[in-house]
């Protein structure tokens, strides 16, 4: 298969090793008195568009920074719990550049760009050095040096965190970073602004159509280029780990003006999140992946004692050790519990639909921490403080204030939301929606098909291939925002030095900023039955159904008629109260919901295109014997990016994928 | 469940605003407190009705961004807790609760339970964070941190700048939000260099923005849905008066 032409990777030539240093040391530079003159629109402060625009006006740009929450601190990363990675080798356990890149590779089950890979893991280092010189209080040994631990689909301990709320601490690292720029005039913040259009001229990006989202006015704004950083579409489901405000509406609208969008079906469904509790549900909460460092995973073995603990006639703390099938242990003895994302979620489903699910509903299985709480942290109190025979409930006290400090936060978070008592009890848990790996596509410099557009972070499809590894989002944000767009956007402002700030008044900026009126308007006019939410939740169960764990050919052709048809009833019969001319958050859904219908049908098109089964795209057709996923490489080994064309109607390009630094192999965690 | 609710109404910042009294009857135990606004607005729109504006996004307790006062209290009755992680456990068949805003003249309402914030913003900007630009900053093991030092200053991180200690102040003081900001950097390596700049700039920033003054009542750590202690701001005020006393600006 042969590169699409109209996607240049403007990889570098070399060997991987020294991409990114010549890359470095040949980039096109600006000086600093033409950077005074140049703006740059960042959209979305988490931590790939805080970092960036805190980056970029140290370095003498100008920069509008936009977010739609009320400050750039809320922004999602901020939800992250577990920690971030990178290759510091702290615990002299074999860890390097070179594995993370293959860790890396290998868990996106080689579907993802060997260059970029490579230059994540190189510097990865750099991201902790930078943000323990912010203030991040990073967790610490006794002698003060910094501490990591183990995540899923790693044999190293190469994660660093803050308790359970490492993305909070490097978000308000970024977000310190970003305000200290603010005061010194670099950056103009404008928060509570969602951006609804992007503006082209001449074929590049000149910058974007904002709604002020208290008063409601349409505001144009100029960039000599536009960086896009709003996060993930995982709320195309409706129910994710997202927060309710996340959206793809910014890089919809990008697509739809020209930006090839990659990948777009591969989803990571995360296997350890509370279960869904009833209709009710907004949405569902994350129990980070560091619980499985030391909790394991089971359901019974006996379907009737499944049975009778749904009924609520047994407690799982009654079952015996040898009737406990510790499923991902048996399954996968290397990882056990560490195995990837993926994996453990399908491994979960693939117990529930055989009857084995432990709640009302029959999805959910247990975490518990009974064993390790008892038998590591309680033995090794006891052994620490002399006691000779501990019983079972001296262990039991003796543990507990360890895995307190390891995972208090989280504990306590589980019983607010369910209130059990994970202490006392197994916790439950199940899949659900987390991230989403494809996204805008980028080239090497993070350019999207667009002149002047760049994508960072989730909003990019470009490092996870087709599941990412725990902790490795906080260090694609951080690196794409603090490290690689300061050099690669140079490539293209070097060429805009001359170009002088463009009137607001052109008419590219009128026109697309009626293109929003017209939207609104039509959002406003429509005046029906049903509320925005009405349809969210029925998208949701559609993709949820059929294009979420496990996906078949009949399963998504259907799902694209359905798509098709509620998008129809939505643009016919949804309901938006109040005016355009004020704070409406109906409104902002109702656009958002929008651009969801519309997604969600390239999501179902990708994902009914490829024959494959890889990562967390598992197409039930393509699967071993013993139900691993099933890669075609002689015929997938590729990108899939998609050309917008009209609604319903998309162009696919290949950009192929050649592996000249890492062996391709089935993905084996057993 | 039936629960009835009295809930702030207040069209924008210049209007005055009044409560409205809705019922809802089939309210779950395990919805959280949003989830039942979610219900009640659902049921506002259907009836052609004025949904209720209100802050909300994670969720999950961590982006500050849910902010009601609920039955005098912001956030409700559990310690804690913010608004989103608040269960309807928690309240009983046949309760009526009361919802207003935070209130506190340096949080204007925006539209009902939805308030201006970026004061908090702007006192960030006067010198919560360490002036140090991408890339110069040397390999991390090179600054040790003594664990008990990384611990608190984590614990003092940990706040998410909803602004609750303000709502639940009398005289709606931001101690608790300075003095959390000003801890972790002044119990970290890193923050020496600018500590006494620090505090007297935050502090200045804080009073100019129109917050109250803190008479050791102690709400603020009482309602803080993260636990930030009142140690802080007696860190605060030992760090402010010794910068007062020693600065040579």
């Amino acid at each position: 298969m042969a590169t699409s032409p109209k996607l240049d990777a403007k990889i570098p030539e070399g060997p991987l090793q020294e991409k990114w240093t010549r890359y470095r040391s040949t980039v096109p530079l600006v000086n600093p008195a033409n950077k005074r003159n140049l703006e740059i629109i960042v959209v979305g402060t988490g931590l790939a568009g805080a970092s960036a625009a805190a980056s970029l006006a140290e370095l003498g740009y100008k920069v509008k920074a936009f977010c739609f929450q009320d400050s750039a601190r809320r922004a999602h990363s901020i939800a992250a719990q577990g920690g971030i990675n990178a290759a510091k080798n702290y615990q002299n356990d074999g860890d390097s550049v070179y594995r993370l890149f293959y860790d890396t590779i290998k868990g996106g089950d080689y579907r993802a760009r060997e260059a970029n890979v490579y230059r994540l893991a190189e510097v990865s280092a750099n991201i902790i050095d930078q943000c323990v010189a912010q203030g991040v209080p990073f967790a610490r040994e006794y002698g003060g040096y910094l501490s990591n631990r183990s995540f899923g689909g790693t044999q190293v301990q190469r994660t660093f965190y803050a308790a359970g709320q490492t993305g909070q601490q490097l978000l308000l690292g970024a977000y310190s970073a970003l305000m200290r720029q603010v005061a010194l005039g670099q950056v103009q913040m404008f928060a509570r602004h969602e951006m609804l259009n992007i503006v082209l001229i001449d074929g590049k990006a000149r910058g974007i159509i904002a709604r002020n989202l208290i008063t409601g006015e349409l505001e144009r704004h100029f960039g000599h280029a536009v960086i896009l950083a709003s996060g993930g579409y995982g709320n195309v489901f409706y129910l994710s780990t997202n927060a309710m405000g996340s959206n793809a509406t910014a890089i919809w609208k990008a697509h739809k003006k020209g930006a090839f969008f990659g990948n777009p079906c591969f989803t990571q469904i995360h296997p350890t999140c509370i279960p869904v509790s009833g209709d009710h549900q907004s949405k569902l909460t994350l129990m980070s992946e560091s619980l499985r460092n030391d909790g394991r995973i089971w359901v019974p073995k006996k379907l009737e004692d499944a049975k009778a603990i749904r009924e609520g006639r047994l407690n799982p703390n009654d079952i015996k050790e040898e009737d406990r099938d510790y499923y991902l242990e048996r399954r996968y003895p290397a990882f056990g519990n560490l195995v990837p994302r993926d994996v453990a979620s399908r491994a979960a489903k693939e117990r529930c639909d055989a009857g084995y699910g432990v709640n009302a509903t029959g999805e959910a299985v247990f975490l518990d921490f009974a064993y390790n709480l008892k038998y590591k942290y309680g033995m090794m109190e006891a052994n620490r403080l002399g006691i000779k025979n501990p019983t079972e409930q001296q262990l039991k006290e003796l543990g507990r204030p360890i895995v307190e400090e390891k995972y208090g936060n989280l504990f306590d978070m589980y019983k607010q939301i369910t209130g059990v008592d994970p202490y006392e009890n197994p916790m439950m848990i199940y899949p659900a929606v987390h991230y989403t790996m494809g996204g805008l596509w980028v080239d090497y410099n993070l350019m999207t098909t667009v002149p002047g557009l760049y994508a960072l972070g989730e909003a990019n499809f470009s490092d996870h291939g087709a599941n990412r590894l725990g902790a490795s989002a906080l260090m694609q944000g951080l690196a794409d925002g603090y490290f690689i767009i300061p050099y690669t956007i140079g490539a293209y402002l070097s060429n805009e030095i001359r170009t002088k700030p463009i009137s607001t008044n052109h008419e590219a900026f009128v026109q697309a900023e009626n293109e929003v009126k017209d939207q609104i308007n039509r959002l406003m006019s429509i005046k029906g039955k049903h509320t925005v939410d009405h349809f969210h939740k029925r998208l949701g169960k559609i993709m949820w159904n059929k294009c979420g764990m496990s996906r078949n050919a009949k399963g998504l052709q259907e799902a694209i008629q359905e798509i098709r048809s509620l998008r129809e009833e939505f643009w016919k019969d949804v309901k938006v109260p109040g005016t355009d001319k004020e704070f409406n958050p109906e409104l902002e859904k109702a656009g958002r919901v929008a651009d969801f219908l519309e997604l969600a049908e390239l999501m179902c098109i990708d994902a009914l295109h490829r024959n494959e089964s890889c990562g967390g795209h598992f197409r039930e057709e393509y699967q071993t014997e013993d139900g691993e996923a099933l890669r075609d490489d002689a015929n997938f080994s590729y990108v899939a990016a998609w050309e917008f064309k009209e609604l319903g109607n998309w162009e696919l390009h290949k950009e192929e994928l050649k592996f000249e630094n890492i062996k391709v192999a089935q993905r084996s965690y057993k | 469940m039936k629960i009835t609710l009295k809930v702030w109404r207040q069209k924008n910042k210049q209007d005055a605003g009044h409560f409205e009294t809705y019922q809802l009857d089939n309210v779950s135990p395990d919805m959280s407190f949003l989830e039942m606004f979610d219900v009640l607005n659902e049921k506002l729109i259907s009836e052609g009705k004025e949904p209720v504006a209100f802050d909300h996004d994670c969720r999950e307790g961590i982006c500050g961004m849910c902010s009601m006062y609920i039955n005098g209290r912001p956030h409700g009755p559990l310690r804690g807790v913010t608004t989103c992680q608040l269960h309807m456990r928690s309240f009983k068949d046949g309760d009526t609760i009361v919802v207003e805003p935070w209130r506190s003249t340096a949080f204007p309402v925006i539209k009902d339970l939805t308030v201006d914030r970026s004061a908090f913003d702007r006192i960030i900007q006067a010198g919560g964070y360490i002036s140090v630009n991408t890339g110069s900053a040397r390999d991390a093991n090179n600054i040790l941190v003594p664990k008990e030092n990384a611990d608190k200053a984590f614990l003092a991180a940990a706040c998410i700048g909803c602004g609750a200690c303000v709502a639940a102040c009398k005289n709606a003081s931001a101690m608790l939000f300075v003095a959390a900001k000003v801890s972790q950097f002044a119990l970290l390596p890193q923050g020496q260099i600018e500590r006494k700049q620090r505090v007297l700039n935050m502090v200045k920033k804080m009073d100019e923005e129109g917050f109250g003054n803190c008479t050791n009542t102690g709400a603020c750590e009482a309602e803080c849905p993260k636990g930030i202690s009142l140690e802080n701001i007696a860190r605060m005020n030992r760090e402010y008066i010794c910068a007062a006393l020693t600065s040579e600006k």
